[in-house]
């Protein structure tokens, strides 16, 4: 087990600034996610620290020693890659035999070794067939086994679950998360999912433009976003933001609810809301609205889980409230995240 | 008055997709039966007659000629030496394109260049290019062997490539026969060398990059993922050079003539001596066809490995 830190790390593709000055540090057995949209640098910043990509400039610490010099194999470090990357030659058994084979591991004892990782994830039974007669989600456990087989300090995992269909890739998300927390092997796990994102991190760091807008557990990025991306970024429907004349105030749209649905004395800012479509999503129910009196143009939309028994008419202004310690306020030039104020829901 | 758009559309030569398709394909089958069937049987057809060029008369004489061939001893070594031309020029064919491939896939400065260099051979004409060997390779004025006498190597007693002055590349046999397969070699290699670069850059970059964090560098990446990945185009590329070296005749032809001795004497080269040359229509067809049987099964063998690729 190791901790994995990056120095003030960048990669410049010509102009392209693909990561720019980088810094994060993993704690010890840490599953750490890095989440963003496409091109905002988390592959290559992943593909840095697995050594197949150097950095223009910084450092990259595995267990506190430096290891840019080092090439992969030398880094004690086990990628999955998000096409897995099998080696369509060779069996199951030979691909993840394939990293002990490399590194030189006593030839007898590799059968053992194979087979307790196939056990791991349950695939001694494809041990004997060649990836191309595998499924996507034995495929992926496959990857999985080769990654762990050598028993690296590091996983890199690169959008693991992205090729599974939706219903495996929940499955798949708690299974990983189970073995990584029984194994204990810190962990960076690249997705562009926030759901994923949530669901498997001890933390979250959240990139955009090859820069880190955020780190923190899954709740602290959720409920305390630090600018304006990372509100939009995270939750779907994303945060509801309403500009103002001298900041941007932002909340959930699960916090902002019909008035008759609170009975606290908690101070609540009230709007009145006209909802012209609603989604029934089994679940939840979303109301796609526009503020009535205030601005006449800023749509929000309201999520009201099912259990809450309410009629909603399209077409007629209803009230709807927020606790005024659900809303956010964000700078309106910078998108940074400023003190609370004062939120004028009407003009 | 019925305007364009009243008028019904009526299904046209262009709808009719199995007539249009039987259609377009009738100008490759004329080709194909007028310029390869028809010589072809031809061929089959002089090689059990007595055709000759000065007679225009014609007997059909049954398998006479292909014994006629077979009692040759100039046949026969003709017939050796064109399997171990054609096996050891594609083996060092397929070693040199495959690392040549290999470099040209690093990134490296000037790589341009090099490509460029590599692909050169292959635009020169190939007469024009092996009669530059055959100046470079000459008995006497030869500039290797200038090179080697002013090394010491050669042309003093005791130097290491014996005292004469000259190494006479295209007058002993066996230096000749090196001779002919390294310009056949070079000839080959900037075909070869692309094949083999199309098959390395099919290769999925996450592949070689998980190998590369597995642990495997050099040779063993070479010999566990690259090449098994990539067995299938070197079987075409060698298969491919196998049948174009069988059947071609340009560099023995310019450099040796088949000589000294048909030391150097191919079934290509000696089908022209014997056939065209020589006047014997009948028997130079015979040789020819002798090598059909191996060079089809050569060709089944490399359409079989092209479906494969495609599988990968």
């Amino acid at each position: 087990m190791a901790q994995v830190e990056v120095r003030g790390i960048s990669k410049h593709f010509g102009e392209v600034r693909a990561v720019d000055h980088v810094d994060i540090a993993t704690a010890e057995g840490e599953f750490l996610v890095l989440l963003g949209p496409s091109g905002c640098g988390k592959t290559t910043l992943l593909r840095m620290i697995a050594g197949i990509e150097t950095p223009t400039s910084g450092d990259i610490l595995i267990g506190g020693q430096v290891v840019n010099n080092l090439p992969p194999r030398a880094r004690k470090i086990a990628m999955v890659f998000q096409s897995y990357a099998l080696y369509p030659h060779m069996t199951v058994f030979r691909n993840i035999a394939f990293p002990l084979k490399a590194q030189g591991f006593p030839r007898e004892e590799i059968p053992t070794k194979v087979e307790w990782a196939a056990s791991t994830f349950g695939i001694e039974k494809l041990l004997h067939r060649k990836p191309r007669e595998l499924s996507g989600g034995e495929r992926q456990r496959v990857a999985l086994a080769r990654a762990v087989v050598r028993e690296p300090s590091v996983f890199l995992l690169d959008e693991p679950l992205s090729n599974l269909d939706a219903k495996l890739r929940t499955s798949a998300r708690d299974e990983l998360q189970q073995f990584q927390r029984r194994i204990g092997t810190t962990t960076i796990y690249v997705t562009h999912d926030q759901v994923e994102a949530m669901g498997l991190g001890d933390r979250i760091v959240v990139m955009k433009g090859g820069k880190v807008r955020q780190i923190g557990t899954p709740q602290e990025v959720y409920n305390e976003p630090s600018d304006t991306f990372v509100a939009g970024f995270l939750g779907s429907p994303p945060m509801n933001l309403l500009e103002r004349e001298d900041y941007i105030a932002g909340f959930r749209p699960e916090k902002f609810l019909p008035v008759s649905v609170y009975d606290t004395g908690e101070p609540l800012v009230k709007l009145w809301l006209v909802v012209h479509r609603v989604e029934h999503l089994g679940a939840d129910r979303l109301l796609y609205g526009i503020m009535r009196d205030t601005f006449p143009n800023e749509k929000v939309i309201v999520n009201i889980p099912s259990t809450v028994d309410l009629k909603i008419k399209t077409g007629e202004a209803q009230e709807f409230a927020v606790k005024e310690k659900d809303i956010k306020f964000f700078d309106r030039s910078t998108g940074l995240r400023i003190e609370p104020r004062r939120f004028w829901g009407t003009r | 008055m019925a305007t364009a758009e009243e008028r019904p559309v009526q299904a046209g030569i262009r709808d009719r997709a199995e007539l249009l398709a039987k259609l377009m394909i009738v100008p490759a089958i004329a080709y194909i039966v007028a310029m390869i069937g028809f010589p072809f049987l031809m061929a089959i057809f002089y090689s059990v007659s007595d055709a000759t060029t000065g007679d225009p008369t014609l007997r059909i004489i049954g398998f006479q000629n292909y014994a006629a061939i077979l009692s040759d001893p100039v046949f026969r070594l003709a017939l050796k030496n064109t399997f171990f031309f054609a096996f050891v020029s594609q083996a060092l064919v397929i070693v040199f394109s495959r690392i040549l491939a290999a470099s040209l896939m690093q990134e490296f400065r000037g790589k341009w260049l090099a490509r460029f260099l590599v692909m050169l051979p292959w635009t020169a004409p190939i007469a024009l290019g092996t009669i530059g060997w055959l100046w470079i390779l000459d008995s006497i004025f030869s500039p290797i062997d200038w090179i080697l006498r002013n090394a010491g190597l050669l042309g003093t007693p005791g130097a290491l490539l014996g005292p004469e002055t000259n190494m006479y590349w295209l007058g002993r046999s066996g230096l000749a026969m090196a001779s002919v397969i390294f310009v056949h070699v070079w000839r080959l290699l900037p075909l070869a060398t692309v094949i083999q670069l199309a098959g390395l850059s099919s290769i999925p970059r996450d592949l070689l990059e998980s190998a590369e964090i597995d642990g495997a560098a050099g040779w063993r990446r070479a010999v566990e993922i690259t090449i098994p990945l990539t067995l299938p185009i070197i079987g075409i590329a060698f298969l491919f050079g196998l049948i174009f070296t069988f059947t071609d005749m340009a560099v023995v032809y310019v450099l040796t003539r088949g000589g000294p001795v048909h030391s150097t004497q191919v079934l290509s080269t000696w089908t022209f001596f014997k056939g065209i040359q020589g006047g014997d229509l009948a028997q130079g067809a015979a040789i020819s066809l002798f090598l059909f049987p191996v060079l089809a099964g050569v060709a089944t063998l490399m359409l079989r490995l092209a479906r494969r690729t495609e599988v990968v």
